[in-house]
This record gives structure tokens, sequence and C-alpha cells, in this order.
């Protein structure tokens, strides 16, 4: 190794501190893996180790490739955007959505036709199960939620993103616990909490990458230069401090050795359900809502270039949302053996939540008044407005099935899962890719190469969502009632089985609906491939006004801003 | 007027915005959580429901491992249909000492709170390892591999002690015996039945595979499926002096 050439170059403290930190760790995880009880832990050990070696080098490459100084926070006045980061994140969104959608469509071929297990562990449905959510969900949500959370923020602080290497670290770190997650299930480290599965030291790295996260999140928005605080970035901030608090609540586990991948989680039975529903409930209410009403709030308005409809409303329904949320998760549990008195708890906030909710709907909603003919001729805010039809939607059904009396019916059937992927294809699905497709182009400054292919994905996508929907709806009815079913004589009219046999038609239907959402994201991956890899414009494209609500609210809170 | 303007006390420093909303989602979660650990009504009062036995142990972690709770429930709800279909509705002490809960949230098959002694060991095996053998219209995995994979049994007295260490109460002697115990269960003839049947009354004794030779994960397994929901006799369950 030579000397850096500029004498006065030297490394930041965090440059430092972290490459000896991940040297430390590339001798300590390599032990541990040689210390392996089972095949899980010695590979997510040895896999650690290297990626710490690799953390640490390019660290060290970085350094003697940079300039002496760090780049400055502002270039002719203007503040200079950390975007790397971001497009990053915005890359392996894409791929974590492809991969996490294939796997959906594997998982719903093989309720169609079981031999698709092929009779092997790592490829059986209870496997891949935890693989499709957690690449859906924490992968491609995650990072679509980190990506623009890190744009959006610096945008509408104007200022620049917090942190050298601590953006880097909380994107490069998230990937690899999903790839830890990930990897973990096939080989069945799983603690079996549904969307909490992975083991203890996925669980303990994540938490390491969500402090950074937050504190990045947190020291850009302390030294922003607009006196307010956006929108938008309430729900980011309430989504990573509310995850943070969640996932320590729900995953204290004790591991039977430090050298294996099982653990015993802390709490039992009934208190571990209701710890577990209020965490799996909270990760659709602030993973994959507040996160994504942050994206709403931002996107909407830039792309049709019209004000936040209410600003007032925008109030009241951040927080009422937050405030109700964290209470609906025992209709996960309704007439089980949780005592009722939290039950009713349970649905009784559930139902109030339809009303924030919907705030949320009316305020995206509305901010296309004026802007309603955008719709004919874009079909990228086509499919943002759509993604909140369906978050209105879905949050209606949410709360009529949070009743007990429906829920009698609804629980342990398709219904479920058709409700939870009205959301999470129409509303979440929708919303991100929308959001991608104003970001790549903005980020990678390209004209977006076509919006023909985004007509193309809208339609193909929205068949395959509603083939989908309607689909588990049926069989869900249909397996409620005949569990239920009666004869004349007082018999129970079905055997199990015969539930099961019902809705084969019904999950080669839903297989179909999801296939087509997935081509639908191939076409978009090819679309934005072609987009980065075009010829670079001059022209900047995130230039329209974020506009604030003006002459609609007495009060205007938000200063208005150009080139937001 | 004047409310409007004093949101912007949240809007314009980052600190109290997060002080409101931690103190805005604390609630409902205290509210909710907090009781179950002290409202004695939580928990119903009954006899028989003991720690698993290692071998059951084993079981259930393979059950955990094979992510079995996203297709099967155990959790029977006190509904008509339920209750005959699958018999008594599930109580809250019937799950007391499992970590983690395993209700399910779905039922691609069938619940299986009480699914012990209700099919033979023979059946389970060849389910097991081919379901449409069986139930020709089954849409589950088929898990042969079960059958010729040993437990690694060096572990057994560190399960029953981490365990005990997350509120299981496992004595001293029941941690000591780990190993023992689980080979016990699987040999009627054992000489030390007698004290493996004091440490865990009523649970069963037999080859649960039905093969010679170690211990495997399909003994394991089917020695827990056995056992589930067998531990309360509700012929002498008092319902109504657990009236919540």
């Amino acid at each position: 190794m030579t000397s850096p050439s500029i004498a006065s170059k030297s490394m930041t403290m965090g440059e430092a501190g972290l490459m000896s930190v991940f040297a430390v760790s590339a001798y300590v995880c390599y032990f541990a893996g040689a210390m392996g009880h089972d095949p899980a832990f010695t590979f997510h050990a040895l896999i650690s180790s290297a990626a710490s070696l690799a953390a640490a080098s390019v660290i060290l490459n970085r350094y003697y490739e940079r300039p002496a100084q760090l780049p400055p926070a502002q270039i002719k006045g203007r503040p200079n955007y950390n975007l790397a980061p971001i497009k990053f994140a915005s890359v392996m969104a894409m791929f974590w959505g492809i991969a996490g959608f294939s796997v959906g469509v594997f998982i719903a071929s093989q309720l169609a036709w079981p031999a698709l297990n092929f009779d092997l562990p790592w490829t059986s449905f209870g496997r891949l199960r935890p693989l499709h959510t957690s690449a859906v969900i924490f992968a491609f949500g995650g990072n679509v939620l980190i990506a623009t959370s890190f744009y959006v923020v610096q945008k509408t602080c104007r200022t620049r993103l917090a942190g050298d290497l601590a953006p880097w670290f909380v994107v490069v770190g998230y990937n690899f616990f999903i790839l830890i997650a990930g990897t973990g299930y096939l080989f069945g480290a799983t603690q079996s909490k549904e969307y909490a599965e992975p083991e203890w030291y996925a669980d303990l790295w994540l938490t390491i990458v969500w402090v950074t996260y937050f504190i990045v999140f947190l020291a850009t928005l302390v030294k922003r230069k607009e006196p307010h605080i956006f929108v938008a970035n309430w729900f980011y901030l309430a989504f990573i401090v509310t995850i943070a608090v969640l996932h320590l609540g729900n995953n204290p586990a004790l591991p039977v050795s430090v050298f294996g991948s099982k653990s015993y989680i802390a709490w039992g039975g009934v208190q571990d359900a209701m710890f577990q529903w209020w965490y799996g409930h909270n990760a659709v209410g602030f993973f994959l809502t507040a996160g994504f009403l942050a994206i709403m709030y931002y996107f909407i308005p830039k792309r049709a270039e019209r004000p936040v409809y209410s600003y007032r409303l925008s109030i009241i329904h951040f927080w009422a949302l937050i405030f109700l949320y964290i209470w609906a998760g025992p209709h996960h549990l309704h007439y089980t053996a949780l005592p009722d008195w939290t039950q009713t708890l349970g649905m009784t906030f559930s139902i109030m939540l339809w009303m924030p909710s919907w705030g949320g709907m009316i305020n995206g909603l509305m901010t296309l008044s004026g802007a309603w003919d955008k719709l004919r001729t874009d079909p990228v805010l086509r499919m943002l407005v759509v993604s909140v039809a369906f978050y209105g939607m879905s949050t209606f059904e949410g709360p009529t099935m949070a009743i007990k009396v429906v829920n009698s019916l609804s629980h342990y059937t398709d219904w479920t899962v058709g409700h939870v992927h009205s959301g999470a294809l129409g509303w979440v699905g929708f919303v991100s890719f929308g959001a991608l497709y104003c970001l790549i182009p903005w980020l990678w400054k390209r004209e977006l190469y076509s919006l023909k292919l985004v007509n193309w994905h809208f339609w193909i996508a929205s068949i395959g969502i509603v083939l989908y929907i309607s689909a588990m709806w049926v069989s869900g009815v249909l397996q409620g009632l005949m569990w239920r079913a009666y004869t004349s004589l007082g018999f129970l009219e079905y055997s199990f089985i015969e539930s099961v046999e019902a809705m084969h038609p019904f999950y080669i239907i839903r297989a179909a609906g999801g296939a087509m959402f997935l081509i639908g994201a191939l076409i978009m991956a090819a679309n934005l491939w072609m987009t980065v890899n075009a010829k670079q414009t001059d022209q900047i494209q995130d230039t329209g006004a974020l506009q604030v609500p003006g002459n609609r609210s007495s009060h205007v809170s938000l200063e208005p801003t150009q080139d937001l | 007027m004047s409310l409007w303007n004093r949101h912007k006390i949240f809007e314009k420093n980052s600190i109290l915005l997060i002080a409101g909303i931690l103190a805005v989602i604390a609630i409902g979660g205290l509210v909710e959580i907090t009781p179950l650990f002290y409202l004695k009504s939580t928990m119903e009062v009954v006899d028989g429901v003991r720690p698993y036995t290692p071998l059951e142990l084993a079981g259930r972690n393979i059950y955990v491992r094979e992510g079995c709770y996203l297709c099967h429930s155990q959790m029977i709800r006190p509904l008509r249909d339920e209750v005959e279909r699958y018999g008594h509705y599930s109580l809250a002490a019937e799950s007391m000492y499992d970590h983690p809960f395993q209700w399910g949230s779905k039922r691609t098959g069938p619940d299986l709170a009480r699914v012990g002694a209700k099919y033979s060991d023979e059946w389970h095996v060849a389910h097991l390892t081919n379901p449409r053998a069986i139930v020709p219209r089954s849409v589950m995995p088929g898990y042969p591999t079960l059958a010729h994979t040993e437990l690694d049994l060096t572990v057994m007295a560190a399960h029953l002690r981490t365990n005990r260490a997350v509120g299981v109460p496992y004595t001293e002697d029941q941690i000591k015996n780990a190993v023992a115990d689980l080979k016990t269960q699987l040999d009627p003839d054992s000489a030390d039945l007698a004290s493996f049947q004091k440490r865990y009354p009523k649970a069963a004794v037999r080859n649960f595979d039905g093969s010679v030779g170690n211990p495997t994960e399909l003994d394991a397994l089917i020695a827990y499926l056995q056992m589930l929901g067998t531990l309360i006799d509700f012929k002498l369950y008092d319902e109504k002096a657990n009236l919540r």
C-alpha cells in the first residue's frame, strides 16, 4: 500500500471507524462460521465474513480514489444532493420486486398443482411463502421506501443527505439483511412469526441498520433549509420510528446457542399472539401505509403539478391514523383465546380507522382537482391515482372484515389473502411503480423511455389484480360457507378436503392474475433499463414546482417553494 | 384558527414531532398488551397442561422450521361448526408454554389444535411422506426426508434450558435427563419409563415412525402432532369457572 499522494488528504472518522469495524467483523464472523451448529448459521456467518471483508476494502478503495475533500453540501448556492445511494436502492427495489412476484406466482401455482413442491425441503410452500412475503414487503417495498424517503427528505429540506458513508451503510446493509433473511428461510431458519420470520442475528443486524436509517433521516431533517417539515416527511418519520418500536417489541428472543440459528421468542402463548399481531397489523399500518402515504404526498402533487388538496386534512388524518392503527391488531385474533375485551377494542378501533384512511385517500385523489384530464395522457399519474383508489377500497374492506360477525366467516380463508393483495398489489405496488417511473428519470436525468409501455404495464397489471382479488373473494367466501354448512339433518355438510377441492379453479385463476402482474413488472424493468441506458439529456426532469395549499387553506404552513 | 397555528410547533421541530409520534403510538399498545401480563382472567385455570417432552419439543421445532402454521391453524374458535369439526374450542392455557405461539391465520389445510390421537401413527407416516397417497386431492407438500433425517440429540438439554429462560417451567431434573427422556419416549421397554412418565404425565410412549434405528425427525414430528390438544380432559373441565 502506498500512502496517498496528497498530503492533506486523510481518512474521516467514519471511514476509519467503519473500516475497522468491518475488519473485526470479518474475523469474528469467520470464527463464528467455523463454530456454527447448523448449516444456516455457518452459511450466514461465512457470507457475513466475506461481505465485511468486501465492505472494508470498498471503503479503503473509495478513500484512495476520492478527492481530498468530501463532496460539498452546496455547489454554487444550490444543494448538492446525494443521489447515488438512492439509485442503488431503486435498482434493488426493481430486482427484489421481480424476484418476489416470481416466487409469489410459483407458490400460487404450488397450491393449484402441489407436485411443484418437488418434495424437497427448500422448495416446499412453507419455506417459500415467507420468502415471497419478505421479498415483496420488506425487499421491494422497503427499498422503495428507503429510496424515496432519501430523495424526498433532501428535496423538501433543500439540503444534502446527512452523513457520508451512513446512507450507503443503510441501503447496502438493508439489502444484506434481506439476503440473510431470505436464504435463512430456504434453510428452515425461521421464527415462524408471520412477517417477522428472520432469526435473531438477522433481527439484530436489522436493528443496527434501522437505527442508522433513523439517524440519517433525522439529521437531514435537522439541518433543513426550509422552516417547515413537509407533510410527506411526517409520514416517513412515523414509519421509521414506529417500525423500530414494533420490531423491538415483537422480536426479543433467546438463542439456544450464539453459534446457532435457532432461538426461542421471549413471549409465549396468548401474550405472544397479541405482540405478534400488534406488530403484524402495524407492519401493514406503518410500513405499507404510512410510508407509502408519504410517497403519495410527494409524488402525486409533483406529477399532477397541483398542491396537496388540504393541509388541515393532512394534519387530522396523520395524527388520527397513527393513533388508531396501533389498536387494530386484535382483529387478527377474533374469537380466539385472546380475552374478549382486547378483541372488542381491536374491532372498535379498526372500524374507526376507516375515517383517517379515507382522509388520506381524499387528500390524495382531490389533489387532482383541475388536473383530472392528465389521467388520459399520463399513464404514470393514472397508476398513482388508481393506487389511491385501491387504498380506499382496501381500507374500507379491512374495517368490514374486522367486524366480528364478518370475521367469523372471513378468518382463516382466502378472503384475507385477497384483501391483503388488493392492498399490496393495487395500493403498495402501483404507488411504488408510479414513484419509480418518476424517480428513475429524475435520478439519471433522462427522459422516460416509453409512456406507451407504461400504459401496457398499467392495463396488464390491473387486469391481473382484478383476476387475483375476485378469485380470492369467491374462493374465500365459498370456503367460509362450506365450512359452516349444515345438512337438513343437522350434520356438517362438507368434509374439509371437499373445500380444498373446490378451491382448485380459483387457485389457477389467482396464479394467472399474479403472472400478469409479474409480466407488467417485467415490462416496467425493460422500460426503466432503456431509460437509464439512453443518452443523457441536459434537461433536469424534477423541476415542476411542488405547490402548497395556498388559497385552499387560510393558513399556509408550507413555504411556497420552487424546485423542491 | 389558533389550533391550526399551534400545529406549527411540530412542523418546525423534528424532535417534538418524534416525541409526539412516540406518545401517540404508545397508547394503544400499552392498553392492549400490558394487562395481558397481569390480569388473572387472561389464562384459564386448568389441569393437565405441562411443558413439552424433549421429543415433542424437537417435533414442534420441525413444525416451526417448515412453516406449517402458514396453512394450519391451531386455534379452534367457539363457533358451532368448528367445535363439531375439530373439538372443544381452544383455551389460552393450552398454548401457555408455546414460544412462539402457532395459532396461525390461514386454513389451507384443517386446524390441528386437537389432531392428537385422531389418526394412527401409520397414517401420519404415510401422509407426511406423501399426502396424496392418503388424501388424493390434498395440496400439502410431501416431506419424505423427515424419515431419514436423524435428530441432533446433543443440543436437547440446551433447548430445554433456553425454554426455561423464557418462562417454561422445566425442572433441573428434566433438563438433566433431556436426551435420556427423548430416547425413552420412543421405547416402551425402557427401564426409565416410570421416571419419564413422572416427569411428563400422560406422555405417549412408543416408536412413532415405526422403524428401528436412531430417533428421526419423523418420530419427533409425529410425537408432537399426536399430543396436540390431548393434555386437558374436557370431561373434567369446568367451563363456568373460567367464564371471562
